[in-house]
């Protein structure tokens, strides 16, 4: 309310007008924008493929595995979560060309830090994912005779990841989120994009707004459908 | 691979006064912005368990508008955008006056950003509360602010610790966005010494194993802060 208020105070001042608002400029820029879209749209789905496969690898180690196996799911998950993913981005910007010896771009560097990197979030959620499985359940199974693979497979998996599901979107919305930070080894997502439009024509307002806007859509649909898929997994 | 190792260049000497510098910032940024998060994500987190439907209202709006938009493109808004957005003098102070503009900037906006986790923490705490401690606080005379600030409130507090401290770690590692913005903190300035020496390896490790070290000494310092305020009779509790 206050800020309509204040909207429209500005307004009469002459200072937010229709006018002064440059639809033009984020007409003009809408194709490019729509590349870096795709791009992060892109990157979110790679990351969150392949984040989601070494993430559950992490958490079967850490869950069911050796003593080695869980000590090194243990400090790879609490290592990365210490550390701020521009960190990881700017680790994997400079590791990738060292290692590999030849320049594979910005892309691949970054999808490799957000696959590493997301891994240890989606571990951690689903390591709660089958803790969350009470171990009675597990008894349970036994107890009718079923055997170990027969258990985790018709018991403990599917409570498992009905439980988890809802927070794994969230943490995929956030990944979504994330990929914003591209921006920082200039690869072209759709922040970045908004960024060099808004730059190059002068028109900051415009285009941060407009981009503050379509994240806000995208990210609240999401967790509005979370919310649905929570009340369904609840009941 | 050919890699040229030097550790010693972490030491020698502008790189190291670089990383105390960062180390700073890096602390300061972090801590003001927890100040700012810790405060008004309370009065949000509140304001979303009273009765008044505006209030609730105002709260979720809050909530939904600083969780749904990435921190970078927020710290960009604040940055780039709101000063344009002033009344004309007060725009002109914050782009003329401001004292460091670029850290105030990333505090107001990491604060105001985390203040929205923070909400949903004290929610989901003052939620979990049984109606019974209010009633009790109802009994014995006491408004309805009083109850809050004297019976609910602590009590919550006590219950999100474990929450609160990770939100505490989540703001401490945003921190290192101010340097989109020009903040030279810890990421910042490991990144200027991979520019400047080309040694990006020990620049990057010595980054990592500071945040690492900060992070695990919070963790430790607040488990015992845990177990020293922890409920006993809650579930859990070690009684």
């Amino acid at each position: 309310m206050l800020i309509v208020i204040y909207a429209y105070r500005l307004t009469l001042a002459g200072r937010l007008n229709v006018q002064n608002f440059d639809y033009q400029v984020i007409i003009n820029a809408l194709p490019l924008l729509w590349e870096g879209l795709q791009l992060s749209f892109l990157l979110t789905a790679l990351a969150l493929v392949l984040g989601l496969l070494w993430g559950t690898c992490l958490a079967i180690m850490r869950v069911w595995g050796s003593a080695p196996l869980r000590w090194f799911s243990a400090i790879y998950v609490n290592a990365f979560r210490s550390i701020p993913l521009i960190l990881v981005i700017f680790w994997f910007y400079f590791l990738v060309p060292m290692l590999t010896g030849e320049s594979v771009g910005q892309f691949y560097s970054a999808l490799i830090a957000f696959t590493l990197f997301e891994a240890a979030y989606y571990a951690e959620i689903m390591r709660a994912g089958f803790n969350s499985v009470s171990r009675e359940q597990y008894q349970a199974g036994q107890a009718i005779g079923l055997t170990y693979t027969q258990n985790l497979r018709f018991i403990v998996l599917p409570q498992a990841v009905r439980n988890m599901t809802p927070v794994l979107l969230t943490q995929a919305i956030i990944l979504f989120q994330d990929t914003s930070l591209v921006y920082v080894v200039s690869l072209r997502d759709f922040m970045t994009t908004a960024s060099v439009i808004a730059t190059r024509e002068g028109r900051l307002i415009e285009l941060y707004l407009f981009a503050a806007a379509v994240y806000f859509v995208i990210c609240f649909s999401g967790s509005l459908l979370v919310k649905r898929l929570q009340k369904k997994v609840a009941t | 691979m050919e890699y040229n190792w030097d550790w010693s260049v972490l030491f020698q000497v502008p790189y190291f006064g670089w990383l105390i510098s960062g180390i700073q910032w890096t602390l300061l940024v972090a801590g003001c912005a927890w100040v700012i998060a810790f405060l008004l994500g309370s009065l949000i987190g509140v304001s979303r368990t009273l009765r008044n439907p505006i209030l609730r209202g105002i709260g979720a709006v809050y909530v939904e508008v600083f969780r749904g938009i990435p921190l970078l493109v927020q710290l960009f808004i604040w940055y780039f955008v709101v000063p344009e957005l002033l009344p004309q003098d007060a725009g002109m102070w914050v782009k003329r006056e401001l004292p460091q503009p670029e850290f105030t900037t990333a505090v107001i906006c990491l604060g105001t950003y985390t203040a929205a986790r923070v909400a949903e923490q004290v929610r989901s705490g003052l939620q979990s509360l049984s109606g019974d401690l209010s009633n009790a606080g109802r009994a014995i005379g006491l408004t309805e602010r009083q109850n809050y600030l004297h019976i609910r409130l602590p009590v919550a507090y006590r219950i999100i610790l474990p929450p609160l401290t990770s939100e505490f770690l989540t703001t401490f590692k945003n921190s290192s966005l101010a340097l989109t913005i020009g903040v030279l903190e810890l990421t910042a300035q490991s990144r200027q010494i991979e520019n400047y020496t080309f040694h990006g390896f020990e620049a990057f490790t010595a980054a990592t194993v500071i945040y690492l070290v900060i992070t695990l000494s919070v963790v430790a310092i607040m488990r015992g802060v845990d177990r020293y305020l922890r409920i006993p009779t809650n579930a859990g509790g070690s009684s």
